[in-house]
C-alpha cells in the first residue's frame, strides 16, 4: 500500500516538537505526522514571541524604530539595524561618510562571523555533537567583546544609526580584531577536524533535506540556504550597498543542494567575511562616522525598499511614508519566515533525525520568524 | 538589467491593462484584482525575464481601501517589479498566488492573519501568528487594543 | 604483596568459627549485599563527576568546581537534590509499569555483577558459565526500557523505547560473537578462567588481529547496547527530548542514571577481562623477571586501571561523535558489524585449531 504523504490520517503519530524543545532553539512550534519514523508532514505554529514590531512602527520615530529590529534577528541585530538605517538613508538622500559605510561594513561581517559561529555550534549540537559548541563559542566570544566595547552592547547594539554610526569605534577596536584574526586562523581547521570530516556527521548530512535549485527560488530561499542549491542569491553581490562593490570577495556556491551543501557554505563564507574583514581592517578612512541629519527625521511621502543580506538570507525593509515623522507602514522581509516555508517540502518522506539536521542548516531564529 | 523605462514598456506589452505608477525605486504597476491571478501567471512565465522569486508580499491599510503588494524579482535579468492590487477594504478578497510561488502560502497566512485579507482558494488559510480565536485585525488601522497596547 | 584474597578468606574462616555454617553463610549474603550497594553508590559517585570532568576537559572548560575540593563532592550534590525531588507519575502512564521499570532496568545492572572478579580471588561468585550468564541478564534490561516508554503515555518515550529496543536486541548479536571468539581461545566460559589463561599476555596481544577486530566490535557494540552516545538514540536529546526517560523524575530518573553508569562499568569490566586480561598484571610470556615486578602493582588496580580507560574511551566518544540515524545505526549492525564479527569468529577458531596464537 502506497502511503499518501502530506496528509494527516486516523492512527497516524502526531508529535509535537516545540515551543520548548531541545532542537527548536527558540519557541518555534512543529506539528509533525510521522509514520514511524519517516515524516509525512510539517507543519510549523508560529508566533510565540510574535511582539508585532510592524504595528509598534508605525507609531515611533524614524530614529527610534531601528532599535527594534535589533530584537527581530538578534544574531545579526548590526545587520538588520544596517538595512534600517539604509532605507531612511535612501528616503532622505543622506551621503553617508566613507568612514562610517567602512566601520558599518565591517560590523556586519564581524556579526555575520559570530553569527555563523553559533550556527555551527548549535547545529553539531542539534546532530549530538555537544563539544563543538563550546569551541565555537570559544572565537564568538571575542566577538562579543570587541562588540561591547565599541557598542556598549554584546547581542543588540544599535549601533548604526540613519547618517553613519552612534559613536566612533573604541582606539582597542583594530589591535582587537586583529587578534581575532590571529586566533580565528589558528582554530579554523579544528572546525573541521571535529565535525565536517566526521564519517558520522557526513553521513547525517550527505543527500539529507534536498532542496532543488526551483524549490529554492519558488519558496523564496535566501542566504546560504539558497546557495547550497546554487541558486546566486546574494544581496552583496546582486544588489551592492555601501562599499560591496569595491571589495574583493566571492559568492559562495555549492550545487549539491542537501543539508551538507548548505554547511559548507556558511563554513565557507566564514572565511569570505574574514577577507572582508583583512581588507578594511587597516583602510579604515579618517573622518567623521556620522553625517549630520536633522534632529526630527521626515522621509518624504512615498515607498522605500531596502535589502541587506544578513546571516540568514535577504532581509528587506519596506517603509510606506505619507510624510510624517512616523512610517505609515513597515514591513520586514526576514529571511527565516521564507527558509522556514521550505523546512515541510525538504523534509517530507525523511527520518525524523534529518528533521534537526535540515532544520538546524536553515538556520531558524524564531523572534525573526515572528517578528 | 533593463532600465526602468525599459522594462515598462516591455510590460505594457505583456500587461496590457495594468497601470503604471509614477515614482519609487521600481516600476510599480497596478493590477485590478480579478485579473491578478491570470497577470501572475504571465508575469511568473514571461520569457524575457520570468518573475520567479517573490522577495515579498504584504498589504497595507489606507483606510479607504487595502493595498495588496507583491515585490518580485527575476533571478535571470535581476529585475524587479513591484505589483500593487488595489481591495475594497471592507470584504477584502483576492486570488490566492500561493500555486505559483510557493512562498505565497505562509506569507498569505500572514496577511490573513493580520489584515483579514481573504485569499479565495488558498489551500489552508489559517491565522498563522495570532490565536485562532483571536478577535479582530491588528494591522488594520482602525485596530483598538486597551489591553496589549501597542500605540505609544 | 598486598591481596584481597587474604582478607576475603579471613572474613570467611572468622565467620566459620565463630557462628553456625548456616548463620555464617546468611552473614556472608549480608556483608556481599552491602558491599555491593556501597560499590554502586560509589560509582555512580565516582563515575558522574568522572564523566563531568571529562567532559569539561573536552569542551575547553573547567566543570564543576564549587562543591568540596575542585567540585568532586558535585556529584553528591547532585543525589541530594535529586533524592529531595518529587518523584512525578503522569496521570496518563500505567502506575504500575511506569514505577516498576527503574527497579527492572536496576536489577538488572546490579544482578550482571556477580560473576565479575575485581581482584585476584575477589568476586561475588565465580560461576562456571559467567559470560553466559552476563549476556543473558544484560539482556533483560531492555524490558525495562521498553516498559518505561510504553507505561509513560508519551510519544517521545515511546519512540524512545522503540528505538532502544531494536537497538539493543540488534547490539547484542555483535557483542555475544566478540565475546564468542574470545571463548574460543580460552575453552571456558568462567571469568576467572579466562582471566587466569592470560598469565602470560593479554589475548588482545596473543591472539593476533582477529582479536584486535573483536576488541574493536565489541567497544562498538557495547557503546550501543548502553545507549550511549554516539548511539544514543533512545535518548536523544535533540529529537526526542530525553526519549524513554523523559516523563521520570527524582529518584526514578536518578535509578536510570544511575543504572546507565553501572551498565558501562559492566561492560567496561568485561571487557576488560576478556581482552586485557582483567585483574592480570602486564605480562610477557616468560620473562620471569618483568613479570615479578609487575606483579607488585595489586591486581585490583589493575582491574580498575584497565575498567576506567576503557570507560574513558566510551566518555571520548560521547563528547567527539555526532549521533546516528536511527536506519545508519540498523545499517551498521546488520551489514556491517554482524558481518564482520561472524567471519571473524570463523577466523579465531582457525587460529585456535591451529594454535597459531602465542
Amino acid at each position: 500500500m502506497v502511503e499518501e504523504i502530506g496528509k494527516t490520517v486516523e492512527g497516524d503519530l502526531v508529535i509535537n516538537v516545540g515551543p520548548q524543545h531541545p532542537a527548536t532553539h527558540g519557541v518555534l512550534h512543529l506539528v509533525i505526522t510521522l509514520n514511524g519514523e519517516t515524516i509525512k508532514k510539517v507543519e510549523p505554529h508560529l508566533g510565540y514571541i510574535h511582539r508585532s514590531i510592524e504595528k509598534m512602527c508605525e507609531s515611533l520615530s524614524y530614529r527610534q524604530f531601528i532599535y527594534t529590529t535589533s530584537r527581530m534577528d538578534y544574531l545579526s541585530a548590526h545587520i538588520n539595524n544596517h538595512a534600517c538605517a539604509l532605507c531612511v538613508e535612501k528616503g532622505l538622500q543622506i551621503e553617508v561618510p566613507e568612514r562610517a559605510q567602512v566601520i558599518r561594513v565591517l560590523m556586519d561581517e564581524l556579526t555575520r562571523i559570530a553569527s555563523h559561529e553559533l550556527w555551527w555550534g548549535a547545529m553539531a549540537m542539534d546532530l549530538g555533537a555537544f563539544t563543538p559548541f563550546f569551541h565555537a563559542f570559544r572565537e564568538r566570544e571575542t566577538i562579543n567583546d570587541i562588540m561591547e566595547e565599541t557598542c556598549g552592547a554584546r547581542l543588540t547594539m544599535n549601533y548604526m544609526v540613519p547618517g553613519g554610526v552612534m559613536a566612533d569605534l573604541h582606539p582597542n577596536f583594530q589591535s582587537r580584531v586583529k587578534n581575532f584574526l590571529q586566533l580565528y586562523k589558528r582554530k579554523i581547521h579544528e572546525y573541521d577536524e571535529l565535525v565536517t570530516g566526521n564519517i558520522i556527521f557526513q553521513n547525517r548530512m550527505k543527500g539529507v533535506g534536498y532542496l532543488s535549485p526551483e524549490d529554492v527560488i519558488s519558496y523564496g530561499v535566501t542566504g546560504p540556504a539558497g546557495r547550497g542549491s546554487g541558486v546566486s542569491c546574494d544581496v552583496r553581490k546582486l544588489y551592492p550597498y555601501e562599499i560591496y562593490s569595491k571589495l574583493q570577495f566571492d559568492e559562495v556556491l555549492e550545487t549539491a543542494g542537501d543539508s551538507f551543501a548548505r554547511y559548507m557554505v556558511r563554513l565557507r563564507e566564514m572565511q569570505q567575511s574574514i577577507r572582508i574583514v583583512e581588507q578594511l581592517i587597516d583602510n579604515i578612512p579618517d573622518g567623521e562616522y556620522q553625517a549630520k541629519t536633522k534632529a526630527v527625521l521626515k522621509l518624504p511621502k512615498g515607498e522605500f525598499y531596502q535589502r541587506v543580506e544578513t546571516a540568514r538570507g535577504e532581509l528587506g525593509v519596506y517603509i510606506v511614508s505619507e510624510g510624517g515623522t512616523t512610517p505609515y507602514r513597515i514591513k520586514f522581509r526576514s529571511p527565516g519566515f521564507s527558509n522556514l516555508s521550505a523546512l515541510d517540502h525538504m523534509t517530507r518522506g525523511e527520518k525524523l533525525g534529518d528533521l534537526v539536521a535540515s532544520m538546524g542548516t536553515l538556520d531558524l531564529v524564531i523572534p525573526d520568524i515572528d517578528r | 538589467m533593463m532600465t526602468n523605462e525599459e522594462l515598462k514598456n516591455a510590460l505594457t506589452e505583456l500587461l496590457p491593462n495594468a497601470v503604471f505608477e509614477e515614482g519609487g525605486e521600481w516600476v510599480n504597476l497596478f493590477v485590478e484584482a480579478a485579473d491578478w491571478k491570470a497577470s501572475a501567471q504571465k508575469l511568473r512565465s514571461w520569457e524575457s525575464g520570468p518573475f520567479n522569486f517573490m522577495f515579498c508580499l504584504t498589504c497595507v491599510d489606507w483606510k479607504t481601501h487595502f493595498t495588496m503588494v507583491y515585490h518580485l524579482r527575476s533571478t535571470t535579468t535581476l529585475d524587479n517589479i513591484v505589483v500593487k492590487v488595489k481591495l475594497d477594504r471592507s470584504n477584502p478578497e483576492i486570488a490566492t498566488v500561493s500555486d505559483i510561488w510557493r512562498t505565497a502560502e505562509l506569507l498569505e497566512r500572514e496577511v490573513y492573519d493580520l489584515f483579514g485579507v481573504q485569499f479565495l482558494e488558498h489551500p489552508d488559510l489559517r491565522r498563522l501568528l495570532l490565536t485562532d480565536d483571536w478577535v479582530g485585525y491588528p494591522l488594520r488601522k482602525d485596530y483598538e487594543d486597551p489591553i496589549n497596547m501597542i500605540k505609544l | 604483596m598486598f591481596s584481597l584474597e587474604s582478607i576475603t578468606t579471613l572474613v570467611q574462616d572468622w565467620l566459620n568459627k565463630t557462628f553456625p555454617p548456616n548463620l555464617a553463610l546468611f552473614f556472608e549474603f549480608v556483608i556481599i549485599g552491602v558491599l555491593a550497594i556501597a560499590l554502586f553508590a560509589g560509582l555512580g559517585l565516582v563515575l558522574v563527576i568522572m564523566e563531568r570532568k571529562v567532559a569539561a576537559w573536552i569542551q575547553i572548560r573547567l566543570g564543576p568546581n564549587r562543591v568540596g575540593p575542585k567540585g568532586m563532592f558535585q556529584s553528591l550534590a547532585d543525589t541530594v537534590k535529586l533524592i529531595m525531588k518529587e518523584g512525578l507519575t503522569p496521570d496518563g502512564a500505567d502506575k504500575f509499569l511506569f514505577n516498576l521499570a527503574p527497579y527492572i532496568v536496576m536489577m538488572v545492572a546490579m544482578l550482571v555483577l556477580a560473576p565479575i572478579g575485581f581482584a585476584k580471588g575477589f568476586h561475588i561468585w565465580d560461576i562456571n558459565i559467567g559470560v553466559l550468564y552476563v549476556s543473558a541478564i544484560s539482556s533483560v534490561s531492555v524490558i525495562g526500557i521498553l516498559m518505561a516508554g510504553w507505561a509513560s503515555n508519551n510519544k517521545y518515550s515511546l519512540l524512545g523505547a522503540m528505538r532502544s529496543g531494536a537497538q539493543m536486541v540488534s547490539y547484542e548479536l555483535s557483542v555475544g560473537l566478540s565475546v564468542l571468539s574470545i571463548i574460543v581461545l580460552t575453552g571456558s566460559l568462567g571469568l576467572n578462567d579466562i582471566v587466569l589463561s592470560q598469565q602470560d599476555g593479554w589475548w588482545i596481544f596473543k591472539g593476533h588481529i582477529p582479536a584486535i577486530i573483536s576488541f574493536v566490535i565489541f567497544i562498538i557494540a557495547v557503546t550501543a547496547e548502553t545507549n550511549r552516545a554516539p548511539f544514543d538514540l533512545a535518548e536523544a536529546e535533540s529529537e526526542l527530548t530525553a526519549g524513554f526517560h523523559t516523563e521520570y523524575s527524582g529518584m526514578k530518573f536518578a535509578l536510570f542514571f544511575l543504572a546507565e553508569y553501572i551498565n558501562i562499568f559492566i561492560v567496561c569490566a568485561i571487557g576488560a577481562t576478556l581482552f586485557l586480561g582483567g585483574w592480570m598484571p602486564f605480562h610477557i610470556g616468560h620473562w620471569e623477571a618483568f613479570n615479578h615486578v609487575m606483579d607488585y602493582i595489586p591486581s585490583f588496580l589493575w582491574f580498575f586501571g584497565k575498567t576506567f580507560f576503557l570507560i574513558f574511551l566510551i566518555m571520548w566518544f560521547r563528547w567527539t561523535f555526532p549521533r546516528l540515524r536511527v536506519d545508519q545505526l540498523l545499517n551498521l549492525e546488520w551489514k556491517y558489524l554482524l558481518p564482520i564479527s561472524m567471519f571473524n569468529l570463523i577466523l579465531m577458531t582457525l587460529v585456535s585449531i591451529k594454535g597459531w596464537h602465542f
